[in-house]
Parts: C-alpha cells; sequence; structure tokens
C-alpha cells in the first residue's frame, strides 16, 4: 500500500532546468516589456526637462498664435506656428508626391508585376528605403536645389518644395512596403471569385482589392505623414530653415524638428531656451504618437472584420 | 460548323483601359525609382573622384577642408560596435518572449504598440530622451556609450520584428517533437526554435548595422562631435561620425572643396547599401535552402 504513496519532498520534482526555465522566462519577459519601459521612458525625460519651460516661460497662446520663434533676443519670444505650419507644409508637398506614386507603385508589384520583376523592384523599394535621412539632405542641398534653380529659375532652391521632394522621395518606398502588405493581405479567393465572374484585372483591382484593403492603404498614408512630421536632417538641410508663414512653394521655412537639431547644441542645459526645445519635442512625441495609434487603430479595424 | 470566339466591342475597350492603367501604374513606379537612381548616379559620377586609400584612412586637416575621414569612419564602427551590443540582446529578447512566451493579451497588444510607436517617434525626440537620460540622468556625459544607447533604443524595433518574422516561421511540429521527448520550454527554444530561426536574426543584425551608421539626429548631442583631432580611447568620450561629418562639411564648414562631401556621401551610402545588399543576398539565398 505504501509502496505508491510519495514523500512530500520526493513530489517536488523542480530540478535545475526547471529554474533555468523560469528564470529565462523571466529574463524574456523584462526584454518583451523593454519596448513599453522605453516609450514611457522618452516620455518621462523629455517632459522633465521641458517641465521648467511649460511651468514658467511657456504661454499657450504665445506657443500656438505667435509666429515670432526669438529665443535668443533680450526679450525672447517662443512662438511655435511659423514651425508647425512649416513642418506642415513640408509634408504636405511630400504627400503630394508620396501618395499617388506609392500606393500606384504598391499596386503594381503587387498586382500587375510577376517574377523577375516583381523581385527586382521590391529589392529596389527596399534599397531606397535604406538610404540615410542625412544622405537625402545632402541631396536636397547640392542636386535638387540646382535643380530647383534652373528649372524654375528662382535665386534659392532650399524651400518647401526642394524639402518636399527630398521628404516625399524618403517616404515613398516605405509607404510602398506598407501598402503592398496591405494589398497581399487581401486573400486570393477574392481575385479568384471576380475573375470567375469574368472581370478584368483593373476591375479587380478597382473594386475588389482596393476596398478590401482600404484599412492598410490608409495606414500605410498615416505612417508616411508620421514619418513626414518627424524626419530631421533632411528637413533641416533642404528646408532653407529661414522663419517664415510659406506662400509659394518657393518660400523657405523651418520646420519644428530642424529648430530642434540647430538650436539644442547652443543652448545651456537647464536654460529657457533649452527648456522651450525640449517642450517642441513634447508637442513631436504627441503629434506621433496620436498618428501611430491611429495608424494601429485602422488597422485593427480590418483584422475585427 | 465550328463555334468562333469573338471579342465583342465591351471585351476589347475592358481591354484597352486595363493595358492604360497598366501602364500608368508602370510608369508611377519607374517615376519613384528612377529619378533616385539617377540621383544616386550623379552622387557616385561626382564622389568616386575623391575616393582613395588617403581619403578613407587620413585624418582630415585645415579645417576639414582637406584629407580623409579616418576618425569619423572608425567613430562610426564604435557606435555601431556599442549599439550592437545593447540592442541584438534586447531586441532578441524581446522577440522570443512575444513570439514563444506572449498570451493573446492587452499586455501583449501594449508591446506591440509601444513598439510600433518606438519606430515612429522621430529621429530627434530620441536625441532629446538621450540627452535627457544618458548624457544628463545617468551621467554618461557625450559620450560613444551615450550615443550608442540613444541609438539602440531608436532601432530596437528593427532587430525586434526581424527576429520574430524568424522565429515564427519555425514549424510549431519542431517545438512539439522537442517539448514531446521532455525538454522545457527554453531547452527547446535554445536547441531546436533559435538555430532554425538563426538567418533571420543575422539580417535583423546586418539592417541594424545599415541604419544605426545613417542615423545623424540622435548622435548628434549624445556623442558625436564636429571635430576631433583625436581618436577615442574609451566609451566615455566623444568620437567623430560618418554620417554627421557629412552635415558638418556640407553646411558647416566654409570653403569647402565641392567633391569633398560628395565623397562622405557616397563612402556613407556605399556602406548602408551594400550591408543591405548583404541582407537581400543572404535572406533569399537562405529562403532557397529552406527545408520545410
Amino acid at each position: 500500500m505504501s509502496e505508491n504513496t510519495l514523500a512530500p519532498s520526493q513530489l517536488d520534482q523542480r530540478d535545475a532546468s526547471w529554474y533555468v526555465d523560469k528564470l529565462v522566462q523571466i529574463l524574456m519577459f523584462v526584454g518583451g516589456i523593454s519596448a513599453i519601459i522605453f516609450i514611457i521612458g522618452i516620455f518621462v525625460f523629455i517632459t522633465k526637462e521641458g517641465l521648467g519651460f511649460l511651468f514658467e516661460g511657456f504661454s499657450f497662446t504665445e506657443f500656438f498664435g505667435s509666429i515670432n520663434w526669438r529665443p535668443t533676443s533680450a526679450n525672447p519670444t517662443y512662438g511655435a506656428l511659423a514651425l508647425i505650419v512649416g513642418t506642415a507644409s513640408v509634408t504636405g508637398v511630400a504627400m503630394l508626391v508620396a501618395i499617388p506614386f506609392s500606393l500606384g507603385a504598391a499596386v503594381y508589384i503587387s498586382e500587375f508585376a510577376t517574377g523577375r520583376t516583381k523581385e527586382t523592384l521590391k529589392v529596389l523599394v527596399e534599397l531606397l528605403a535604406a538610404i540615410p535621412s542625412v544622405v537625402w539632405g545632402f541631396i536636397g542641398m547640392s542636386i535638387m536645389n540646382e535643380f530647383i534653380i534652373e528649372v524654375f529659375d528662382v535665386p534659392i532652391g532650399l524651400n518647401v518644395l526642394n524639402a518636399g521632394i527630398i521628404l516625399g522621395l524618403m517616404a515613398a518606398p516605405i509607404m510602398t512596403t506598407i501598402a503592398e502588405d496591405a494589398l497581399k493581405a487581401v486573400p486570393d479567393r477574392y481575385r479568384e471569385a471576380a475573375e470567375a465572374m469574368g472581370a478584368t484585372r483593373w476591375q479587380i483591382i478597382r473594386q475588389v482589392i482596393m476596398p478590401a484593403a482600404k484599412n492598410g492603404l490608409v495606414s500605410a498614408v498615416l505612417l508616411g505623414v508620421g514619418r513626414g512630421f518627424g524626419e530631421t536632417m533632411a528637413v533641416l538641410m533642404a528646408s532653407g530653415h529661414a522663419i517664415n508663414i510659406p506662400t509659394s512653394p518657393f518660400d523657405s521655412v523651418r520646420a519644428l524638428t530642424a529648430t530642434i537639431a540647430a538650436e539644442l547644441g547652443e543652448t545651456a542645459q537647464g536654460s529657457e531656451h533649452y527648456g522651450a526645445l525640449f517642450a517642441l519635442g513634447i508637442l513631436l512625441f504627441i503629434i506621433t504618437f496620436i498618428i501611430n495609434l491611429a495608424a494601429d487603430l485602422v488597422v485593427r479595424g480590418i483584422r475585427k472584420k | 460548323m465550328t463555334a468562333r470566339f469573338a471579342a465583342t466591342e465591351l471585351n476589347l475597350s475592358n481591354y484597352r483601359t486595363e493595358r492604360r492603367y497598366r501602364l500608368m501604374l508602370f510608369s508611377m513606379t519607374a517615376m519613384l525609382v528612377l529619378p533616385v537612381l539617377i540621383i544616386l548616379g550623379i552622387l557616385v559620377l561626382k564622389g568616386a573622384p575623391m575616393i582613395s586609400w588617403e581619403f578613407l584612412f587620413e585624418f582630415p586637416r585645415r579645417g576639414m577642408t582637406e584629407g580623409g575621414i579616418y576618425p569619423a569612419l572608425l567613430g562610426t564602427i564604435f557606435i555601431v560596435v556599442v549599439d550592437l551590443i545593447f540592442a541584438m540582446p534586447i531586441g532578441v529578447a524581446a522577440a522570443i518572449y512575444l513570439s514563444e512566451y506572449a498570451p493573446d493579451n492587452w499586455l501583449t497588444r501594449t508591446i506591440n504598440l509601444a513598439i510600433i510607436n518606438l519606430a515612429g517617434v522621430p529621429s530627434i525626440v530620441h536625441a532629446l530622451f538621450g540627452v535627457g537620460a544618458f548624457v544628463i540622468f545617468f551621467g554618461f556625459g557625450t559620450s560613444i556609450l551615450a550615443a550608442a544607447l540613444t541609438v539602440a533604443i531608436m532601432t530596437l524595433p528593427l532587430v525586434i520584428v526581424a527576429t520574430r518574422e524568424s522565429l515564427q516561421a519555425v514549424p510549431q511540429a519542431f517545438r512539439e517533437a522537442c517539448w514531446s521527448m521532455g525538454a522545457s520550454r527554453w531547452q527547446t527554444i535554445f536547441a531546436v526554435v533559435l538555430p532554425n530561426a538563426i538567418s533571420g536574426i543575422l539580417t535583423g543584425l546586418i539592417l541594424e548595422v545599415s541604419r544605426t551608421a545613417g542615423e545623424t539626429a540622435p548622435i548628434m548631442f549624445t556623442g558625436a562631435a564636429f571635430f576631433l583631432p583625436f581618436l577615442p580611447e574609451s566609451v566615455f568620450e566623444q568620437t567623430m561620425a560618418l554620417s554627421l561629418h557629412l552635415y558638418v562639411v556640407s553646411t558647416q564648414v566654409p570653403e569647402v572643396p565641392e567633391a569633398l562631401p560628395y565623397g562622405v556621401a557616397l563612402v556613407l551610402i556605399g556602406i548602408v547599401l551594400i550591408m543591405n545588399a548583404i541582407s537581400i543576398v543572404f535572406r533569399s539565398y537562405l529562403r532557397g535552402k529552406k527545408k520545410w
């Protein structure tokens, strides 16, 4: 009778490998939540540095209503309106360039191209997405600058148009990749069903695939906009960096990101100017956070259906 | 009597519409790719005459208007190495957690959202975070360590996504076979899952190198210097970096010979594109070799 009964100490079969297993699980979990920790950390640290300014020098109406960004004058003012408009105008031009071409390219690669052409185009798009932003900035300053002066006969080629085109060329490969993924996610049976009804390829694209992939395409556009808002070096080098509300594409502007990049090196840590730059950082963080959240919600919309 | 198929007027017009749109979409794709290829061609034409042994292995001279890019090239390598030391373990651990352990709950969804946001936060905001956290709060000063940590956090999503994809590509049956032999979870991951996913992890590593080498904004204020007449001796010192060097010689230094920044740009873009090309070749080679 007692042969089958084990003493309590024998019931515990946890050996060294059990503990190793648990320890590893904890380590992997820490790695897993690190992304959350870092995102919170980013918000906490930029808020910490910007807090002094937000409580003292900051005025809501001046920050969002004034175009006077004069941090180094005797009576400093911190109006970010021109910077916000600068970022928005450059991003707007970039999206005019990037949205039609990247969606068109995504449809072509996903639905028309086959075999070797398809692989080559995908590889090219991937390589284009890898070009560093400082190189794009340099291209804007040198090649695109000369091109714009020559073609449009304007005195300065560093302007909204230049930065917008550069940014558009930068964002387009990424948007193409995301949009192509969204088109690829449409099940083949949709295509086959439409084909069986006698629809042509273009009819299938317009009436079956585009509606089915709509959310993914919207999300691709949103992520492109987010990328445009956050791009720093290329905009800094190609936009002309002049505080200005643009009235034409040939006006120079200054972007939020570029302002931080250009001025942070010259400020003393803890000063009002330094805090104001972190306040711009908080604004950028919140805008891009909302855009990314929206893109994620739009994508999740399809999954629920 | 033989039945003959004749295209109706409708068939023909559909066919013509289709051809028209196909051509339009193809030219849009071409317009996306060709201008960039032309621009790259100009970069190569103008930059290639600069590239020489001396350019790569000499210090800059005369206020960076002459000489080479050796300290910047070496500095970029330092930052990349330190970056990998932090980004790879954390990124691979996060990917293992998400692929092998994470249940489908709110925490996992939050992690995924955090990864998307980490990739979406502007690089200059990452720079502000690096200044606030590593340079000031943790007291690393402007150093290779602070710069590498900033870039590591910024590029973490790249490693996580590449690794997670390759882990998820390992068939579930492989794990089940291992479990039924009595192996623990970690033993299964270590002996079965990771070896089968190593190619994807290496691809992620190569992409990480390429991305880190090209980043400018996050290292500008955390550890990269405009000019240093000597090489850094530890990770707590500043360094020059290739990406920042391109910014400096093209905007901050007066009377730079026109070809010099083209040369720097060519070296930088060469490193980045070669790394990416390696990862693409590597990926397709391994895809062909895959047994399942």
